[in-house]
């Protein structure tokens, strides 16, 4: 095994590396702060080299090169270049240790909100952008001001082969978590299918689940209050409600054989063609998902299986948001950009997902929430000064509600892989965020 | 230095002058600096100062982002030793621990076949050798399609009328790091086969001759000849094999990223630092993984001092 071991070390060296490399930038600390940055950039005029990073390796030659030339032609002065980064977020935070990570960038989900000042341009308050745009009030935004511009939104729910739940003799979506299972199961019972697919080995599909947390109580509050209590998984709750909902499919064996050797995009052809039922994701998945479909009016949307006073509803969160680099040297062209991509590239709609403009269009990929009556839900922002409260404390506790590994261990236990009962499960998660709770906040 | 003397001086047989110029010596004592210099820069760059670095944030408290971190001393050691559940994961490491016995025997054994004369000789040592030379990556996703339900492996074992014998190769706990640990057997077999044909091939062949004279058979050509010549690389496999069970990281993170019980240290460390964002305390755990390395090694060379091997 002695080459492994080089490996090995050769690995442990590179972690050291990458722990390392994360750090120089400590030294620019009071960059960030000054507060005249902002005002300084009014004056500039829209003009000069742009650099924009940009998720979508995708779209590079396609799409962003027709915003490149629309926009430069609306501002001739302007050149703009895009840069498309693969593992964007990996990538960018590593980058954002030093001052040059472009001009226009989307904030990396990592950043924790009080950190937000230190490494991107204040957009205005918060008060008068939430007049216009959607998801500025709970996203990126610190101490009443707005970092960023979501590119687009997401509705949230589960992505379905209409086909295969009319074969299992279901004809109405179901309504209570109970329905849910019983019409797994019928799929299960009458279909070759996969009733609920989890896509656990790629791990992420998984967390997924998470951005339904809000659904189930219908309440816009339901993240902030998790800083308030020491037991989120309790009856009723949204994170029991959505976790009871795979432990009780999983346990009945409604979920793939083995989950452990699961490939994402493998499961957007098998949901297409009918050999998966069911998989939760959110709407920006829908599009894929019809591009790989026999017949692309085969995938359905549906929400989450509770209704709260008789209304299912979703919950809408931005994408990536669009910032300025704090150290960019030519913000009022950056600004001009990040408007004109929120506001007239028509980015969000083409893309299938919600527009972040208050008045902007509903796309046809959620016209099925539209049948079903379903209500948007907007997260509320959290109490001032405690932004980084919940998130704070989900590391503390190193639950990682975000993270793969907590629903692969629902999945593992539910399916006997592992010696715990549901029970167990979330006393144990309870226990942990109590503990953490108390370290973060005591 | 005596190169540079010769290769700098050309006129070396002439008589030598009564004192060097200043300046000469200098150039003369500089010379084999600037040479290394390079290498040097690229070691202190992106070796040393990084693990100093990681060392530094060991003792602090950090996300990896936000511009300030917090003096913690040593907390954030005292928290890995008052968790035991850091420690469980090492319990993975035993699987590729015992494994790497099997891989040292199998590569000893085929080394050895292979160092008589064998038909098609140099064809076998190329198939032995060659899953070594292939991508970690590439072999991750081969074998999860070998491993999954229905796949390479449950499929032979079908044609074989072994259909009792199929598992959930990966998705059962109990079997899941023996399956990833024989992956990594299979990777790494190849390197200590060539290690070991190496040594036994630099063994005197009138040996051979002469014992097979004496009427010993091959075992006894293995037992008496072979193994103690070359022991001190068996030894040395022997040590990396520990030191590398405590740190697998690879199959592991690609073929399950860790999920399902295979967890092993490395994945621990990495998911505290980029999921928990923990950096300090995902430093910590780096230093002490290299320091365990570092004991092992140092442990290795007191038993196993590096002897001389003399057998004619």
């Amino acid at each position: 095994m002695r080459m492994r071991t080089a490996a090995m070390l050769a690995a442990t060296t590179s972690l050291a590396l990458t722990l390392a490399a994360c750090g120089s930038g400590s030294e620019n600390g009071d960059a960030g702060t000054s507060a005249d940055a902002s005002s300084g950039s009014t004056e500039q005029a829209i003009a000069g080299d742009l650099t924009v990073l940009t998720n979508r390796t995708d779209l590079l030659d396609t799409v962003f090169a027709d915003y490149k030339t629309q926009f430069e032609t609306l501002y001739p002065e302007v050149n703009v270049k895009f840069e498309a980064i693969t593992d964007y977020e990996g990538e960018v935070t590593t980058r954002m240790s030093t001052d040059d990570y472009g001009d226009v960038l989307l904030i990396p989900n990592s950043i924790s909100a009080n950190d937000l000042p230190d490494f991107f341009e204040p957009l205005g308050s918060v008060d008068d952008l939430s007049q216009t745009y959607r998801f500025v009030a709970s996203e990126m935004a610190f101490d009443g001001t707005s970092y960023g511009l979501a590119i687009t939104g997401n509705a949230n729910g589960l992505v379905y082969n209409k086909k295969v739940w009319a074969d299992a003799g279901v004809a109405d979506i179901p309504t209570t978590p109970a329905e849910f299972q019983e019409d797994l199961q019928m799929i299960a019972d009458k279909t070759d299918a996969v009733p609920l697919y989890t896509n656990y080995a790629d791990g992420w599909p998984l967390t997924q689940w998470e951005s339904n947390r809000g659904e189930v109580t219908a309440n816009p509050d339901a993240v902030n209050e998790l800083a308030d209590t020491d037991t989120p998984w309790v009856e009723g709750s949204d994170h029991y409600v959505i976790d009871s909902l795979i432990y009780d499919a999983a346990a009945a064996g409604l979920i793939e054989t083995d989950p452990t050797t699961t490939n994402w995009e493998q499961s957007k052809a098998d949901l297409g063609t009918g050999k998966i039922g069911t998989m939760a994701l959110g709407s920006w998945a829908i599009v894929q998902m019809q591009e790989s479909a026999d017949d692309p009016a085969d995938i359905g949307y549906m929400p989450f299986p509770v209704q709260v006073d008789g209304k299912f509803h979703t919950v809408i969160t931005g994408d990536y948001k669009n910032a300025i680099n704090i150290h960019s040297k030519n913000k009022a062209a950056a600004k001009a950009w990040l408007l004109w991509f929120a506001d007239e590239s028509g980015y969000a709609v083409d893309q299938g997902g919600v527009s972040p403009r208050i008045d902007g269009p509903t796309p046809d990929t959620l016209k099925d929430f539209d049948t079903a009556g379903v209500e948007y839900l907007e997260l509320n922002p959290a109490p001032a000064g405690q932004e980084s409260t919940v998130s704070d404390i989900d590391s503390a506790s190193e639950i990682g509600l975000w993270n793969p590994e907590y629903r692969q261990n629902i999945v593992d236990a539910a399916r006997g892989a592992r010696d715990e009962s549901k029970q167990q499960l979330f006393d144990d998660l309870n226990t942990r965020w109590a503990d953490a709770r108390a370290s973060v906040e005591g | 230095m005596s190169i540079f003397k010769t290769s700098v001086r050309p006129d070396a047989g002439r008589a030598p002058r009564q004192a060097t110029p200043f300046k000469e010596r200098l150039l003369r004592g500089a010379t084999p600096w600037l040479f290394l210099a390079i290498p040097l820069i690229l070691l202190a760059t992106f070796t040393l100062l990084p693990v100093a670095n990681m060392v530094w944030y060991s003792f602090n408290e950090w996300n990896g982002i936000s511009k300030d971190k917090e003096w913690l001393g040593l907390d954030n050691y005292l928290e890995f030793f008052t968790r035991p559940e850091l420690f469980r994961v090492f319990f993975v490491s035993l699987y590729y621990f015992v494994a790497s016995f099997l891989q040292m025997g199998l590569a000893l054994y085929f080394a050895t076949v292979l160092s008589f004369s064998t038909r098609f000789k140099n064809l076998f040592k190329g198939i032995l050798f060659f899953p070594y030379l292939i991508n970690g990556v590439a072999i991750g996703f081969t074998f999860l399609y070998f491993f999954r339900p229905g796949g390479t492996l449950d499929a032979t074992l079908a044609a074989l009328g072994l259909e009792q014998l199929q598992h959930l190769w990966l998705g059962d706990p109990d079997v899941i790091n023996v399956s990833l640990a024989g992956t990594s057997v299979w990777r790494y077999m190849g390197l200590n086969f060539v290690l070991f044909l190496g040594a036994i091939q630099s063994v005197n062949p009138s040996l051979y001759e002469a014992s097979s004279l004496d009427g010993a058979g091959k075992w006894q050509q293995f037992r008496y000849i072979i193994l103690p010549s070359i022991r001190p690389i068996v030894g040395l496999s022997m040590i990396l094999a520990i030191s590398g069970s405590l740190a697998v990281f690879e199959i592991p993170y690609i073929m399950t990223g860790g999920a399902n019980g295979s967890k092993t240290f490395v994945i621990q460390t990495i998911d505290m630092a980029f999921n928990f964002n923990k950096v300090g305390l995902a430093s910590a755990m780096a230093v002490i993984l290299l320091v365990i390395v570092l004991l092992i090694t140092a442990l290795q060379r007191k038993l196993l001092p590096d002897e001389k091997v003399n057998l004619t």
